[in-house]
């Protein structure tokens, strides 16, 4: 989980932020735990 | 201890008569061995069936919210300190009650004894200050029963109710060596996959009765989130992936507020330790907010108030 304080002035520091989550989030990978797959049907 | 069930008896029978309380909540003897049952006395008369020894680990902090008579309520450390926490958190009033409070050496643990007699079934139980003795067809053990407390019990560092009316036997001396967390910091160096797995393990067993919210006084939200259908927070199968959000859940709505009863874990059909959930956000908060459950009526919970020295190492 990310937490971060950004000004509504600080545009630059919110871009920044952002591409950083993605790129943690990315390395990381799709989420494996507390995915519930739905029963298949026919 | 269970000597404490005379006085506990003559302070009801005195509130009761005088009428400065109109009920009174306590335990009576169970059915079976090593069973008590809460019970609700509002006549004097009936105060005999009051009764105290090491199998009363329910916490009666339970019936408390949102009551409206004045109630006398005996109390261990650990359910004094969750009436505290009723206190503060505005589900009744400290005029309305009358804390009998009992200094508390420990619960013993039921299911250690079941164990320890592996099927043999007990007739008779006699207790004396430290050891317990069971007697059976054919058997008499006498077991020392700080070899077979709660788990929480034994590392319990408020063994004395913090608030009450009335005490009904000497303080005890508190413990100053043990660990509480030893247990949860060894869980916590565990790599993120292994303590996932850990805690899979843990609940594999759950059949989502809910016992274990039920016997919590912590719980106590009109609608809980496991019930609510509109919108359904979590699914209502035992689906690991259900099983795991609903005990996530649960912890973390005690966190800052719980005070490691057991009750949880005592209530459990399937023997499984809740606790493990809930003690390691009783040791965040400690950890990080240098705060324990219940100690004052005075304190505002860590989690309602704020400090610009909290802490707030997570925002970057």
């Amino acid at each position: 989980m990310h937490f971060s304080w950004i000004s509504s002035a600080e545009a630059g520091k919110f871009a920044e932020v952002a591409t950083e989550v993605i790129e943690n989030i990315k390395k990381i990978g799709p989420i494996k735990k507390l995915v519930k797959e739905r029963a298949e049907v026919a | 201890m269970i000597k404490y069930s005379e006085t506990i008896r003559k302070i009801a029978k005195k509130i009761l008569e005088e009428k400065s309380v109109d009920l009174v909540i306590g335990f009576k003897k169970g059915t079976l061995p090593l069973m008590t049952e809460p019970i609700l006395i509002n006549d004097a008369e009936k105060t005999d069936q009051l009764y105290w020894d090491s199998f009363c680990s329910m916490n009666l902090a339970n019936y408390l919210p949102k009551k409206t008579e004045k109630i006398g309520i005996i109390a261990k450390g650990c359910d004094s300190r969750n009436i505290a926490v009723h206190i503060v958190e505005n589900q009744i009033k400290r005029e309305q009650l009358y804390i009998i409070g009992v200094p508390c050496k420990g619960m013993v643990d039921r299911r250690k004894i079941i164990s320890f007699l592996n099927g043999k079934e007990i007739h008779e139980i006699i207790e004396s200050d430290a050891d317990i003795t069971i007697k059976g067809e054919g058997f008499e053990h006498t077991l020392k029963k700080d070899d077979y407390l709660q788990d929480n019990c034994k590392t319990c560092m408020h063994r004395n109710p913090v608030i009450y009316d009335a005490i009904v036997g000497d303080l005890v001396e508190e413990r100053k060596d043990p660990d509480p967390y030893d247990e949860v910091k060894e869980i916590e160096g565990m790599e993120s996959e292994e303590r996932w797995g850990f805690f899979s393990n843990i609940i594999k067993d759950c059949i989502r009765c809910y016992a274990c919210r039920n016997a919590c006084p912590l719980c106590y939200c009109p609608t809980c989130f496991v019930d609510e259908s509109d919108p359904q927070w979590v699914g209502k199968s035992i689906d690991p992936t259900d099983t795991m959000t609903f005990h996530i859940l649960r912890a973390y709505h005690c966190a800052g507020r719980c005070t490691d009863c057991g009750a949880c874990q005592q209530a459990c059909p399937m023997d499984i330790n809740v606790r493990y959930f809930t003690r390691k956000l009783n040791k965040d908060v400690l950890d990080l907010y240098n705060s324990e459950a219940g100690l004052s009526i005075e304190k505002r919970p860590p989690l309602d108030t704020y400090r610009p020295d909290d802490y707030d190492k997570f925002i970057e």
